[in-house]
This record gives structure tokens, C-alpha cells and sequence, in this order.
């Protein structure tokens, strides 16, 4: 810890000292002035255009030009709800994020409990900038390096060649992979946090009470760690939900990000409107969140 | 140990199977950065370094990688500022809508990219466009900025629970004003938060791409580029070589944030745990 | 936090959304003045003055179909006029005219489907042709076309026109095919190779046309109810067919999908025949235009009305377009020129035979790229379907 330079306090009746008095004494004027920044960016400039997104949505497209007009009106949800392509785009996009968060919860948890449990303090560490690291190598980099290797002639097909297997051309079954491996990183993180939070007491009880490993991890272990797993699943499913540019490169299916890509421009208002889809779906699912607990491990 | 021998080898091969499955197609994207073909197909038949030579004398690269990087540095700015205000709000005060403010710090990044940059994108040209701001660096800084906060917010906030009130007050009390207590007590407190954050935020910005587009126009990011030359017969050698930069470029910041932080890191998603050794670990 | 206080928290909060509010509803407000008028801000009245801005404005940002822009002739245009050339692939005519609403683009290389839209926009300005003197040497055919002229009005500069070919694998396809029916009766499951956008909904009323005459399609873009189901029906019998769609930013992928038999036999343009060609060793493919025609596309450069570099781009409009840059483009491509001069500069001496430049009865089965609308021309009124019904149905068809 630096230590305080020795510093002479200001003249009492200097404006900079005089200020500093008021913020002292009025603290809802300091807090209002901390928060006014950052509550104003985010208000006007994130809410807002959230909110010219609605607003899109209740209106209609001229459709010729597909200029927007601003003639309030449901039709747009109406469509959403009524043709039944919306209906099948969003369930596929939901089965999709449900089985990668299954996915990434399997595969996340042997390294998290290995990390947290089981590795030495030095191994665990090596470990904690082992996983965190790929999680920032970007994204897209990542997401073209799949479809390089899902490619007929790519890796995968080559790796499998001697087991007489082959991955069917650009299929849903290598948009789950990729969507698995994505996003792992960020579930294993906050198992690892859930885990590590566990007092070593308590397994040792478990332990002494006669629970062998298996049990002791289904009756004390996964209770505790839910939250933390709902946490991580957080971004799985939300990640999932509204990427475009993967299903684009990979698969020939159309997903929610897709079709909102597609229309962003021709029909705008639909598009907003199918938008509020993944809005409503992941508002819910950060409320029920929250009820588990998840926040907690954020 | 409680658990079993098995168990623990178990979970040995088990960790070691999800890292090199996090792994290995990093791995492949740096051997595709030596292919000497254009074709994508594998196993790869000559290698060669040529392509990087090729991809640094290209200037649309190395416009791009500027714009990126100038990018990145604007936003990790504003976002250092704007998270450590509301970080400083929200760790020292109790009000109304305190809970809030975390959801709606954690929105930009946990709604879906495409939503967040439709959204933007429908703001720049109703309200920002007619008052003068095209599309320019400063629309792609004021995107990236706006989900960089949360990666300060949340640093700053663990740190600053951590060294509480106390010592503001102390200094306060000994006659300190706010400014002085600020540049003399508590920012030095923050500082490697603030420092860690702030790469992490430069990664974030300068990986980012979905949003990015939305907000860019014409411009091309580095990220950006990259989506845009993929398709491009010609160019593939060349994405290879970038995207292989790209990877060292957001690891590296990162990796240095994890030695300022020591063992452990808040991201901007942190578990608490992985924050609580980050703090003790730090000297 | 209690009684006032909590008060004048709730005030402020709602105090700051009415604030953000307003700011999202002022930028609501009206359109802007469409104006038919060829004057760009910034534009120079002479050449010689638009030569003189335009080493000023240093770039030019443009919206392509792939390969309409390479290095090869954009880097000696850059070091004529000074004007870097920036481009961005559109992934198809919608994704074109997308792009071009959001104002960051300078011009466009507009196919009919794209074309009347961006006219009606007020977001493409009118040419003066003054200002581009290679214009007087474009194939008369190519002028003065519905696609880029209205109420005599012309709005861009012809770039050269094409088809859009059936190709095939013809080692597994048999060699002497000369009809579309491989794509539409499944004899190939899972090895289509189709273009994803919903003007290929056309390609389908082409077959109709000729498959099904008591459907009486005469232009596949005029589309009435009976025959526009027919036509989607038939799309949707398609679909479980697809091995993979391609567009404007994957189009590259075919040779991949192709090489490895991924597709074996699909819609494509020249371009990415001669790509296949090019591979070493080329590909076993064949390309032609099937007996009961196709659609095509006859391109348009157009300018944005608000260009942010209208010199540059209207430099880049007439070198596109003088005989030796469109001689290269179309060979490049694989399309016809429409610089009459350009024919003589071709490296391969017979492309403009070969790709029909002057044939105008070769072009009277492809049916170009157009906009659908509601009148359907005829007699039959307004009872055709419009761009946003085709828009939909493709939405639908795909699933």
C-alpha cells in the first residue's frame, strides 16, 4: 500500500473545498452526481434506442420501399404469432440454446470442479488463465475457424474419415458444437466460483457420515452449485438465442438472429417486432434467475 | 480428500479433455496462418510465412487495425469512467433502485448482439444523424462503450467492497477534501482494478463484431474486416494471418490483467470466488 | 429510503426516461425532401472540377457484387484519380438496398431488384451523363431500360449483364442435361446448390412457364395469386432438396461444395464458373442456360443522393464503365460488357461472342432481376404480388 503523500488541506474558503463541504453534507446530491453519467448513457442512449425498437414494432412498412411509416398498428406481432415460420425459427432457436447450455453445464464441470476441488492452489491458478484466456480470443475468429474445420474437407471429416463417420456438410449437428464450444468458457467460470464457495466442511461431513463420492456429490454438491450453473447459463442461452452470424456460416437453417438480420432492413417492424421475442425470453429467464439465486454468483 | 481416487482421475482426464477441446481449434487456426494454399482444405500441403508479409503490406488491414485499435482506446475510456462512477454509487450508498442499476449495467451485453445493434443502429439514423453524428469512430466508440461498462462496473465494484468506507472517511476527517481523498485514498485502492478492467475492456472492444457492424457504416474494424474478406476467395490467406493477430491481440491484454489482478480475475462476469482470491492475491 | 425522498427519486428517474424520450421521439420525426435532380452536395459541375474534389475526398465506399471491384482494375483507378476504393459485398439485392439506407455508402452495382426500389427512395440520385462521357459508347440495348430509367430519367450507368447459370457436376449429372428438372424433380436430394434470396421464387415461375402453360406465366415477376402458390409450392417441395444455399458473401463456398460433391447441381453465376475453372485441377463442372430459360441480371451503378465522395464515385462510374476497365470486369467476372469498345480489349478475343454481348435474341429467355409489384402491367390489373409478399414467402419457404 502507496502512502498518502503529506498534503496541505485547502484553503477553507476555496470553491473547491466549498463544494466538497456541500457533497459531504447533501450525499443524495453525490450519489445523484456519481450516478447521472452512467444512468444517463445507459437511459437515453441504451434504453432509448431499445425503446425506438418497440416503437418500430407497432409501426408498418410502405411495401414497396419498405421506408417505415408511422402508422401505429399490431399486424407485426399478429404475424409473429400467426404464420407459423416464427413459431418453428423460435423453437428451433430455443431447442438450440436448451441443448448447448445442456452441453456446456456437462462439459463444464469436470474442469470447474477439478479447478476448485481437487487442483493445488499453484495448478489452479495455471488453470484459471488457462480457461479465461480463450474466452477472449474472439469470437468471430473462433466461429470461422468452425466452419473451416466443419467443412467437407475440413478437420472433422478428416478425424472422423477412419471410424468410417462424417459430419453431414453443414448440418445443425455442427452449429450445436460450435455454439458448445463458444460459449463454454463462460459457464465454466461461474461453476468454478460456485464451487470453490463451498466450505470443504461440509463434504467432509458428508464424507464422515458415510456418503460415498457419487452421493455426496448429488445430495450436498449440485444443490449448492445450481445457482452458480443457472448463472452460467445465463449467457449460454442468451448467447445462442440471438447470434446470427453463426447459423449464416455453419448451418442453412434459419434461426431468430437470422431472420432478424434479413428483414433489419426490409421490414423493419417485423423484425423489431420478432426481436422482442428474445427481449421477453431472456427477461423471463433473468427473473427466474434471479428467484434461483443466480445473481448471486454473477 | 473427500473425493475418490477414481473420482479425481477421472476428473483429471476430464478437465484435460474440455481444455484441449477449448484449445485445439486455436491451434488450427495458427497452422492455417502457414498454409501456402488458398484452398481451405486440411491436411495443409506446403507451409509458408509469406502470408504475413502479405497481410502487414496490405493497407486496408492496417487501416482497419488502427480503427480498432483507436476504437478500443475511446471506448475503454468512457467506460472507465462511466463503470467507476456507478461502481463507486452503488458500493457506498444504499438507495432506492440500487438492484437495478446492476441489471441495467449487465443489459447491453446480456441481450443478443444483434438486438443491441439494430437498436443502436435505429438511434444513429433517427436521432444521431440528423444532428450531425454519421456514422464515424465515434458512432463504433459509442456501442463499444456502452457494454465496456459493465466490465469496469463490475471490477470496480468488487474492489471497492472490498476496501469500503473507512478509510474516505479517515482521510476526511484528518481534512482532506473529495478531490484530494479521491486522488489520494481511494484511487490508488482502485487503481489495479481499474487497470485490469480496462484491458479486459480493450479486449472486449477490440474482438467485437456484431455490434459493431450495426454502428460502423463503411468503416472496417479489424473484426470487421475479417467478416467482410472471408468470403473473398483471394483474401482467405490473408483472414487466416489476421485472425491468428486477432487472437494475441485480445489474449494478451487479458493475460497481462490476470498478473496485475495476481491468481485470479474479475471479468465481466466474475464469480465471486474468482474476485475474492483476485483481492487477496494482490500485494 | 423514505417518504420524500423516495418521492423526488421517482420523480428523477422518470424525470431522466421522459428526457430520453423526447430525444428518440424528435428523431422521429419527418422524412427528408426527395429531389430528382442530378445535383449531388459536393458534386463539381465539370469534369475537370470533379477530377480536383476528388483527389480531395481520397475514397470512395462502395456496395458490390463480389468480384466487381478487384484489385487488379480498382488499384489502377486509385492511382489515377486518388480515390481508394473501399467495397463491402452485398449478400444480395436486399442487403444491397439495406446498406444503402443507412447512408454510409457512396454507390451501388444495383440489379433490377434493387434499382426501382432505391429510385423510389429518393436514396439514388439521377445521372448527368455529361459528366460521364463513356456512357455514349454503352450498347444501346442497355439503355434507357425500365431498371434504371424512369419517366426518362436515367439513374445509373450499365455495368454488363449475365445469367444465371444451371451448373453441374457433370460426372454425376449427365453431361448433355439442358433443362432445369434436375433441381425441381429430386433427383438429387440434399445436393442443391440454390441462391438464397427471394428473387429465385422467379426461377421457379420460370419452370412453371415452361413446365405448366395453363398457368399462363408470361414474366416470371408478374405473379398473380394461382400462379405465385404454384410457384412457392413448388419451392417448398424444393426445400428438404437443399444441400446449401449460397448468396452474395458465400457465393465462394460453391466451389468448395461443388469440388467435394457437397452439390452437385444448382444456380450460379459465371464468376464462380470461372473460379471452378481456375482450381487446380478444375473442377468437372458444366455450366449453361437450360432450355426453358433463366433469370439474370443486368446491373446498374448507381450514385447515393447523399454521397459522402460524389466526385470519386462518379469518376468510378465512368471508369467502370470506359472500355478497358469493363473489358476486364467482364472477363473477371464472366459477364457481357456494356462498353461496345470493351469487346476489342478482351484478352480472350471471342468473350463478347461468347457471352452474347450484342445477341440481343440470346437475352429474350433470361428474365432479369426484377421488383415485383402489385400491377402487374397487363390486363390482369393490380392483382400481382408485391416485393414484400415475395419477401415473406421466401421467409416461409425456408422454414
Amino acid at each position: 500500500m502507496t502512502s498518502v503523500p503529506q498534503a496541505e488541506p485547502p484553503p477553507r474558503g476555496s470553491p473547491g473545498r466549498r463544494l466538497s463541504t456541500f457533497l459531504f453534507r447533501h450525499d443524495r446530491i453525490r450519489l445523484g452526481g456519481l450516478l447521472a453519467g452512467p444512468l444517463g448513457w445507459l437511459v437515453v442512449i441504451y434504453l432509448g434506442s431499445l425503446f425506438l425498437l418497440l416503437l418500430a414494432s407497432l409501426w408498418d412498412t410502405e411495401p414497396f420501399t419498405s421506408e417505415v411509416v408511422h402508422n401505429w398498428t399490431l399486424d407485426n406481432f399478429k404475424r409473429i404469432f400467426e404464420e407459423p415460420v416464427y413459431r418453428d425459427v423460435a423453437w428451433r432457436t430455443v431447442s438450440m440454446a436448451v441443448y448447448v447450455t445442456i452441453a456446456d453445464a456437462v462439459l463444464a464441470f469436470p474442469v470447474a470442479y477439478y479447478m476448485a476441488r481437487v487442483a493445488s492452489p499453484r495448478t489452479r491458478n495455471i488453470l484459471v488463465v488457462a480457461v479465461l484466456t480463450p474466452l477472449w480470443a474472439s469470437y468471430l475468429v473462433k466461429a470461422y475457424v468452425w466452419r473451416t474445420m466443419l467443412g467437407e474437407e475440413g478437420i472433422i471429416n478428416w478425424l472422423l474419415a477412419p471410424f468410417g463417420l462424417e459430419l453431414q456438410g453443414k448440418s445443425s449437428l455442427g452449429l450445436w458444437l460450435s455454439f458448445t464450444y463458444l460459449w463454454l468458457p463462460f459457464m465454466i467460470l461461474p461453476i468454478y466460483a460456485g464451487l470453490e464457495r463451498i466450505p470443504h466442511s461440509l463434504l467432509e461431513a458428508s464424507a464422515d457420515l458415510g456418503g460415498r463420492s457419487l452421493r455426496t456429490f448429488l445430495r450436498v454438491t449440485l444443490p449448492l452449485v445450481f445457482p452458480a450453473v443457472v448463472a452460467g447459463s445465463i449467457f449460454t442461452f442468451s448467447l445462442t438465442l440471438g447470434d446470427y452470424i453463426l447459423p449464416t456460416l455453419i448451418a442453412d437453417e434459419q434461426f431468430i438472429g437470422t431472420v432478424i438480420y434479413t428483414d433489419r432492413g426490409s421490414n423493419l417492424p417485423v423484425a423489431a417486432a420478432f426481436a422482442m421475442v428474445p427481449i421477453a425470453v431472456m427477461t423471463l429467464y433473468l427473473f427466474v434467475a434471479k428467484r434461483l439465486g443466480a445473481f448471486e454468483s454473477l | 480428500m473427500v473425493e475418490s481416487r477414481l473420482t479425481r482421475v477421472l476428473l483429471r482426464l476430464g478437465a484435460g479433455a474440455t481444455l484441449a477441446f477449448i484449445y485445439f481449434p486455436l491451434f488450427v487456426i495458427a497452422i492455417y496462418a502457414f498454409n501456402e494454399n488458398i484452398s481451405q482444405t486440411w491436411p495443409i500441403e506446403h507451409y509458408t510465412t509469406k502470408w504475413f508479409g502479405v497481410a502487414w503490406r496490405d493497407e486496408n488491414v492496417r487501416d482497419a487495425l488502427l480503427l480498432s485499435v483507436k476504437a478500443a482506446l475511446g471506448a475503454t475510456a468512457i467506460a472507465l469512467v462511466l463503470g467507476t462512477l456507478a461502481a463507486l454509487a452503488v458500493s457506498r450508498y444504499r438507495f432506492f433502485g440500487k438492484e437495478t442499476i446492476s441489471f441495467l449495467v449487465i443489459l447491453p451485453i446480456a441481450l443478443p448482439g444483434i438486438i443491441t445493434g439494430l437498436a443502436l443502429q435505429a438511434t444513429i439514423l433517427n436521432v444521431l444523424d440528423p444532428i450531425g453524428i454519421s456514422f464515424s469512430i465515434w458512432t463504433i466508440i459509442i456501442g463499444h462503450a456502452t457494454f465496456c461498462i459493465v466490465v469496469v462496473y463490475n471490477n470496480a465494484v468488487a474492489r471497492s467492497r472490498r476496501i469500503g468506507g473507512s478509510l474516505q472517511e479517515a482521510s476526511m476527517d484528518l481534512g482532506a477534501d473529495a478531490w484530494q481523498t479521491f486522488r489520494f485514498v481511494t484511487f490508488p485502492q482502485l487503481r489495479t482494478a481499474l487497470l485490469a478492467a480496462a484491458l479486459l475492456a480493450f479486449a472486449l472492444s477490440f474482438d467485437e463484431v456484431v455490434v459493431t457492424i450495426f454502428t460502423s457504416g463503411a468503416q472496417q474494424t479489424l473484426p470487421i474486416w475479417i467478416f467482410t474478406n472471408f468470403g473473398r476467395p483471394r483474401e482467405l490467406p490473408i483472414v487466416n494471418v489476421v485472425a491468428l493477430f486477432v487472437i494475441f491481440a485480445s489474449i494478451i491484454p487479458v493475460w497481462i490483467a490476470q498478473r496485475i489482478a495476481g491468481g485470479g480475475l474479475a471479468t465481466e462476469r466474475p464469480g465471486k470466488g474468482a474476485v475474492a482470491a483476485a483481492i487477496d492475491a494482490e500485494p | 429510503m423514505k417518504g420524500r425522498k423516495a418521492r423526488v427519486a421517482r420523480w428523477a428517474v422518470f424525470g431522466l426516461l421522459v428526457a430520453a424520450l423526447s430525444v428518440v421521439a424528435a428523431g422521429c420525426g419527418g422524412g427528408d425532401e426527395e429531389g430528382a435532380s442530378t445535383q449531388i452536395e459536393g458534386l463539381g459541375s465539370t469534369i475537370e472540377e470533379i477530377q480536383a474534389n476528388a483527389r480531395d475526398e481520397g475514397q470512395t465506399n462502395l456496395v458490390i457484387w463480389g468480384g466487381y471491384a478487384d484489385k487488379s482494375w480498382a488499384d489502377q483507378f486509385t492511382q489515377e484519380t486518388g480515390c481508394k476504393v473501399n467495397t463491402k459485398d452485398g449478400a444480395g439485392s436486399d442487403d444491397m438496398v439495406d446498406l444503402m439506407a443507412t447512408g454510409a455508402w457512396d454507390g451501388v452495382s444495383a440489379s433490377g431488384d434493387a434499382t426501382l426500389r432505391l429510385i423510389a427512395k429518393g436514396d439514388v440520385a439521377p445521372i448527368n451523363f455529361d459528366l460521364t462521357p463513356n456512357y455514349a459508347d454503352v450498347f444501346p440495348g442497355l439503355k434507357d431500360q425500365p431498371y434504371n430509367t424512369v419517366d426518362g430519367v436515367g439513374y445509373g450507368v450499365p455495368h454488363g449483364r449475365g445469367p444465371n447459370f444451371m451448373v453441374f457436376r457433370n460426372d454425376i449429372v449427365p453431361a448433355g442435361t439442358d433443362s432445369w428438372a434436375p433441381i425441381w424433380d429430386g433427383s438429387y436430394p440434399n445436393k442443391l446448390s440454390i441462391y438464397d434470396s427471394q428473387n429465385f421464387i422467379a426461377d421457379a415461375a420460370v419452370y412453371l412457364k415452361a413446365t405448366q402453360p395453363d398457368l399462363n406465366i408470361t414474366n416470371p415477376y408478374e405473379l398473380d395469386d394461382t400462379q405465385f402458390q404454384a410457384a412457392v409450392d413448388l419451392l417448398k417441395q424444393q426445400r428438404p432438396n437443399i444441400g446449401k444455399y449460397w448468396d452474395g458473401v458465400t457465393y465462394a463456398d460453391q466451389v468448395t461444395t461443388f469440388k467435394s460433391g457437397e452439390t452437385v447441381v444448382g444456380t450460379t453465376w459465371p464468376y464462380q464458373v470461372n473460379l471452378m475453372a481456375a482450381e487446380k485441377p478444375p473442377l468437372k463442372v458444366t455450366a449453361i442456360k437450360p432450355k426453358e430459360g433463366t433469370t439474370g441480371w443486368s446491373d446498374t451503378w448507381m450514385i447515393y443522393s447523399k454521397a459522402a465522395h460524389p466526385n470519386c464515385m462518379y469518376l468510378w462510374m465512368n471508369y467502370i464503365i470506359s472500355p478497358e476497365a469493363n473489358a476486364k470486369v467482364a472477363e473477371y467476372f464472366g459477364e457481357a460488357p456494356s462498353n461496345e469498345k470493351a469487346c476489342a480489349l478482351t484478352a480472350d478475343a471471342n468473350h463478347c461472342a461468347t457471352y452474347h454481348a450484342d445477341d440481343e435474341a440470346w437475352w429474350e429467355d433470361i428474365y432479369y432481376w426484377s421488383t415485383p409489384q402489385a400491377d402487374c402491367g397487363d390486363d390482369r390489373g393490380e392483382v400481382c404480388k408485391t416485393y414484400e409478399d415475395w419477401r415473406a414467402a421466401w421467409t416461409e419457404v425456408k422454414g
